[in-house]
This record gives C-alpha cells, sequence and structure tokens, in this order.
C-alpha cells in the first residue's frame, strides 16, 4: 500500500485480488450447490460450504486488527496504515462474525428446530462479535485521529486477551451439556471426500474476500486521513488570518 | 509505583467514606435487582433457588458498572483526570489504586448480596472455600477490566452507555466461570469448581497486567 | 542560563482544532510574564501545553529542558497549574486536598499546614468538604496546593478571576515570593493592569500565536 493513496480506491493489486476472490466465490457456491444433501439435515448440509469459512475469516480478521494495533502502538513501528489496517479488519471481521452467526442459525434450525443453540463455538463466536462491535463504537465516538488509534489499538488488545479465555470458558461449560453442538451436524462421512474439498475451497474464497474488502476499507481510511490534513492546513490558515485581523486592528 | 496506588486506593476509599455512594446508592441498588430477579422468576417452584448462584453473579456484575463509573466519575468534570495527569503519580500506581479500591467496595457488596441470596432465595452456601477463592478472583478480575474499560470511556461524553457495551462481553467469562465454580461449591452441579477458578484467577493476572502496562497510554486525554 | 519555557513555532490541536497555531515564546528563569489576549486566542492552550497537557504536533517545544514533543510526563511533577476549574475533590477537606496533591507530587508533607495558614484557611475551613466552600474559597486552596507543592514553573489560568480584594493582593505577593524563591511564572489574565503591575513583560496572543512586539510609537 503506497503512501499517497489515489483519489480511487482500486489499483492493479486490488483488482486482480477482487477477480481472484470473485472467481472462487462463485465456484464455491456453484460446487457447494450441487453437493448432494445428506440424509441427516437435506440441503442444509451444503452451509458447509460457507459456514466454517466464515468463521475462519472473522477470526482471521480479528486477529489482523489485534496484530495491527500492536505494530501501531509499538513505537517503532508506527504508522498511519497499521491503524487503518485495524479499523478496516475489525469492520470486516463484525460483518463476517454476523455472517456465520446467521449461517449458524440457518443450519441448526431445521435440524432442532430452534433458532440459537447454545454451542460451543457459535457463542464464542457471538461474544467476539460484541467485543468487536464495542471496539468499532468506541472509534466512533472519540474524536482526533491519534487519540482515536491509540484507545482503539489498546481495546483491540484488551478484547484480544479475553478471547483465549472466552474460548476455554465456554467450551468447558457447553461439554458438560452434551447437547446440540454444529460439530456433531459436521458430515462425518461423505462419499468422495467433495464435502471436505468444497469447504476447503470455501475457505480459500473466503481469505480472497476478506483481503479484497480490507484493501478498499483501508484505502477509504487513507482517503479521508488525507482530507482531513488537508482540512486542518485550511483551519491552520484561517487561524493565523484571524492573528492578522487583530493586529491590523492594533495599528 | 506500590507507593502511588496506595495513596490512590486510599484517596478514593476516603472519598468513598465521605460520599457513602456505594453504602447508600450502589448496594441498594444489587438488593433491588435480586428483588426483581424474584419478581421475573415464579419464586414457587425453587428455581430461584437453583439459580441463586447465577443470579447473585449477574447482580454482582451490573453493581460493578456503577462502581466503576463512579471510580472515574469523582475525579471530577469534563476535562476528568486532569487533575490526575498533573499530579505526578505514575500511572500504573493508578490504575492498581484505583482497581484496589473498587475492589474493596465490591467485595464489600459481595457480603451484602451474599446475605441477600440466603434471605431472598433460600440458597445454601456450603463449601465456602470454594465460594470464597472465587469471590476473591474474579473480584479482582472485575475490578481490573472495569478500570481498564473506565479509562478507555473516560472522558468522553457518552460515557454512561459506551462502558457497558464494552466491559459486559469482556466479563462475561467471569460470570460464566464465577458461576459454574458456585454452582460447584454449592453442590448444585457436578463440575469441578476449582478448574473454574483458576481460570479466574488467570483472567485477573492478564487482566491486571494489561492494566498496568497500558493505564499510562489510556490515561492521557489527547 | 537556559529558557525555562522555549516554544518554537509550536503547533498544537485540539480535536481537529488548531489551538495554537505557530507560537513563539522564551521565558528566561525568574521571570513572571503576562499573556494577554482576547477569548480564544489560545492563552489557556499555551499554559496547559507548557503543563505537559496538550501534544504538539510540529514546531518545538521545551520546559524545564525536557522536550515536549518527546516526553510530556515528566515535566508534570515540577510545574503547577492553576486553571479555571481547580483540580480539588468535592468530597475531601481543604487539608486533605493539599494533603495528597502535595504527597502525589513526592513534596513535603510539613509545607502543607504552612500553606493552608497562608492562604487563610484556618479552623473549620480545612476540614469542610472542598464542594461546599465558596469560588472565592476553592481559588485559595488551589493556590494553597501550588504554594506546598512548589514548582519551578507556575503557571495561572485567570488567577484573580473569584478572588476578593484581599486575596488579589494575596495572590501578587505569593508570586513575588515565588519568584524570590526562584520560581519562574506564567500567567494568563484578563485584568490587564493589575496583572501587568506583577508582570515583568507582557505577551500578546491573537489566533494561536504570539504577536510581534509593537515597536514603541511616538504619540
Amino acid at each position: 500500500m503506497s503512501d499517497r493513496p489515489r483519489p480511487a480506491t482500486t489499483g492493479g493489486g486490488t483488482a486482480l485480488l477482487g477477480a481472484a476472490a470473485l472467481v472462487a466465490l462463485a465456484t464455491t457456491i456453484v460446487l457447494g450447490l450441487r453437493l448432494p444433501p445428506t440424509v441427516e439435515q437435506g440441503p442444509y448440509a451444503r452451509l458447509i460450504a460457507v459456514h466454517p469459512p466464515l468463521a475462519w475469516a472473522a477470526y482471521l480478521a480479528f486477529a489482523v486488527c489485534a496484530l495491527a494495533s500492536v505494530l501501531w502502538l509499538w513505537r517503532r513501528t508506527r504508522a498511519p496504515k497499521w491503524d487503518r489496517l485495524a479499523v478496516a479488519s475489525a469492520e470486516v471481521g463484525v460483518v463476517f462474525c454476523a455472517l456465520t452467526l446467521v449461517t449458524g442459525s440457518i443450519w441448526g434450525r431445521p435440524t432442532w428446530g430452534v433458532w440459537w443453540t447454545w454451542d460451543a463455538r457459535l457463542t464464542s463466536t457471538a461474544l467476539l462479535l460484541a467485543l468487536f462491535a464495542g471496539y468499532l463504537a468506541l472509534r466512533k465516538v472519540s474524536v482526533d485521529p491519534e487519540t482515536r488509534a491509540r484507545r482503539a489499538a489498546i481495546a483491540a488488545l484488551v478484547a484480544v486477551a479475553d478471547v483465549p479465555i472466552v474460548h476455554f470458558s465456554v467450551d468447558w461449560w457447553r461439554t458438560l451439556h452434551q447437547g446440540r453442538s454444529l460439530a456433531q451436524i459436521t458430515p462425518q462421512d461423505d462419499l468422495d471426500g467433495s464435502y471436505t474439498s468444497v469447504m476447503l475451497l470455501g475457505f480459500v474464497a473466503m481469505t480472497l474476500l476478506y483481503g479484497w474488502l480490507v484493501a478498499h476499507r483501508s484505502r477509504v481510511e487513507a482517503l479521508e486521513a488525507r482530507l482531513e490534513a488537508e482540512g486542518l492546513d485550511l483551519a491552520l490558515e484561517e487561524r493565523r488570518a484571524e492573528s492578522e485581523v487583530v493586529e491590523a486592528v492594533a495599528r | 509505583m506500590w507507593r502511588d496506588a496506595l495513596l490512590v486506593a486510599g484517596k478514593d476509599l476516603r472519598i468513598e467514606a465521605r460520599s457513602r455512594v456505594a453504602t447508600n446508592q450502589v448496594a441498594p441498588f444489587a438488593l433491588v435487582v435480586l428483588v426483581l430477579f424474584g419478581f421475573a422468576l415464579d419464586p414457587d417452584r425453587g428455581v430461584l433457588a437453583r439459580a441463586s448462584a447465577g443470579l447473585f453473579w449477574v447482580a454482582v456484575l451490573l453493581s460493578s458498572l456503577l462502581a466503576v463509573q463512579r471510580s472515574f466519575a469523582l475525579e471530577g468534570g469534563d476535562a476528568t483526570a486532569d487533575g490526575l495527569r498533573l499530579s505526578g503519580l505514575d500511572p500504573a500506581g493508578i490504575f492498581l489504586g484505583k482497581a484496589a479500591a473498587v475492589a474493596a467496595q465490591l467485595a464489600a457488596l459481595q457480603v451484602v448480596l451474599a446475605l441477600g441470596v440466603v434471605v431472598l432465595y433460600d440458597a445454601d452456601l456450603g463449601g465456602p472455600a470454594l465460594l470464597l477463592a472465587t469471590c476473591a478472583a474474579a473480584t479482582v478480575g472485575l475490578a481490573a477490566a472495569g478500570v481498564v474499560y473506565g479509562a478507555l470511556a473516560a472522558g468522553l461524553r457518552v460515557r454512561e452507555t459506551l462502558l457497558p457495551l464494552l466491559l459486559l462481553p469482556v466479563v462475561a467469562p467471569v460470570l460464566l466461570g464465577a458461576t459454574r465454580a458456585w454452582e460447584a461449591g454449592m453442590g448444585l452441579s457436578v463440575d469441578d469448581g476449582w478448574r473454574w477458578a483458576q481460570l479466574l484467577a488467570v483472567f485477573a493476572v492478564i487482566y491486571v497486567t494489561l492494566g498496568v502496562v497500558a493505564f499510562g497510554a489510556l490515561l492521557e486525554e489527547s | 542560563m537556559a529558557p525555562v519555557v522555549r516554544f518554537r513555532s509550536a503547533v498544537a490541536l485540539l480535536g481537529r482544532f488548531p489551538a495554537l497555531s505557530g507560537v513563539d515564546l522564551t521565558v528566561e528563569p525568574g521571570e513572571v510574564v503576562l499573556l494577554e489576549g482576547a477569548n480564544g486566542a489560545g492563552k489557556t492552550t499555551v499554559l496547559r501545553a507548557c503543563a505537559g497537557l496538550v501534544p504538539l504536533v510540529s514546531g518545538e517545544a521545551e520546559v524545564l529542558g525536557v522536550d515536549l514533543r518527546a516526553d510530556r510526563r515528566s515535566v508534570r511533577r515540577r510545574v503547577g497549574l492553576l486553571g479555571h476549574s481547580g483540580a480539588l475533590y468535592e468530597d475531601l477537606g481543604a487539608e486533605e486536598n493539599v494533603r495528597f496533591a502535595v504527597r502525589a507530587a513526592g513534596g513535603d508533607a510539613a509545607a502543607v499546614v504552612p500553606a493552608l495558614s497562608l492562604l487563610g484557611i484556618e479552623g473549620r475551613l480545612r476540614t469542610t468538604a472542598v464542594g461546599r466552600l465558596s469560588t472565592g474559597q476553592r481559588r485559595r486552596v488551589a493556590l494553597a496546593v501550588l504554594v506546598a507543592r512548589s514548582p519551578s514553573l507556575w503557571l495561572l489560568d485567570e488567577p484573580h478571576a473569584g478572588l476578593d480584594a484581599a486575596g488579589r493582593d494575596l495572590l501578587d505577593d505569593l508570586v513575588r515570593s515565588a519568584v524570590a524563591a526562584g520560581a519562574t511564572v506564567l500567567l494568563a489574565s484578563h485584568e490587564t493592569d493589575r496583572a501587568a503591575a506583577v508582570a515583568g513583560r507582557t505577551v500578546t496572543m491573537a489566533g494561536g500565536r504570539v504577536q510581534p512586539r509593537e515597536p514603541a510609537r511616538v504619540a
């Protein structure tokens, strides 16, 4: 990512990424729809092509957000681009996270007749969504970029520190109640490895999609920063003009 | 750092002793929450007794929000913490002092709530060692995470609504763990309560460390 | 001797607003400098910047030998800022507030009582919660904090406001004795006549900058 952003958010690299993502996603969907329905879950088993990949992409997004926050906080590597990457990744992550929950819900409903199973992974993902929704809310409220970046970076790390604890606690909790679990739905026996391979393709597609979305979102952020910097120069000029008026009046 | 922590904790507790916000407002709030649960859940079928561990900890969690808000509100007005920044105190010490004061208030609150739960829900608080250990670990963790997030939200006009959104998801595992540990201690489940207490201790260590390291950066307004 | 305050083209932002748009200011040790200017000229921001509370985005700023762009925190123990609202705890008494401030800055606890007496805070006033005191009395408590901490640089923002005539005389005496003891004083005030009597020189601010000195006009 160059430091001087162009006035548009596309560029050679991202266009290629986008094309690859589109192709991979389309292939996944087509192949996924062609997967044979299973005995237990009927057509819904095909959600395996998107649900775990979405979850993976969400976790990837939050991990990148945390990493970018660390890079921003560490003085030696501090640069505005890390803050931009952090917010872009978090926003994309929140979207993927929400989609994970929706697909998980749709998957579970026909099998057990409820919209929400207190499945360990779904519950952890829901908490993760809440943590990063809070992160984004915090960003919206701060005003100047430096404070906002600092607070957000710390908030991201504090949230990420919670993730392993959330994971373990929810896991221990739900293993006691061997109730409905999405892990049970995942087809253990699949006829010719077709399920697994489509799922893997899905992972690739989601990763590419994530990369493409983050690239664009970071660019938007960079453009906004440039707008602000130019606005600042304008404000400085106006402020200095004030003092000239006073000088002129004093004479 | 420790000297500063003691100074700040002493100051916060002295202010509490004068203004009595925790005793006059937070504790009654907590008890009201317990009563409200009684209204919401039917008390006749023993539901309350079985759920008492969870209800206790939910009440503690909600009260901790108030305690943390108060800890930052008492630093004064809009500029918030200007005085603290100018004081020359070590930020890590400020964090530890504030967290300690909040923890002390939460501990006192838990005693009151425990009585409330015994009286109102007919709960049987057996296995005191586990219950107390859980309380200790959970309190430290809640206070530490609370003060960290209080600082993150401090100085913002929307502090009152932002703090719960930030803090509650983070301390959800504390609610989970503390309730499971208490249920094990009270004989309501066959889970290994000590494992949960250990998890709470890990949480506490993580958040105390984070607070000590990050509070300096957090305290800067801009 | 190195100047106590040295700003060169200092630019500072409050949110997105450029409160300081290029300040040039030098204050030598032992000086009493008055900052004057209209509301919004940036006087308060200069004082806060000297206290290390405001981050600078460009230019140079050095206070008591500390480069503010590198480290804003360490200078805070050595300066004393008297702001519009005192940084006092409403529920604690005057003596408790002063004692806390002194101990926090690592000062000498023995200085607390003499400072309170100097400011006329005796007897009942010492233990009444600060929130119950009048504005003038709170000013005095805030000044007592300053006296007890005895910082090397005093930053006073509208110090005369809220004080009665006796209080203002007292303030002028305090400034003089602080300077005699080796401190430097930078104050911002609208009461130019009164403050100019105490100040060694006057600096005018407008639009976030320091106005260059007017050459003396021949009337």
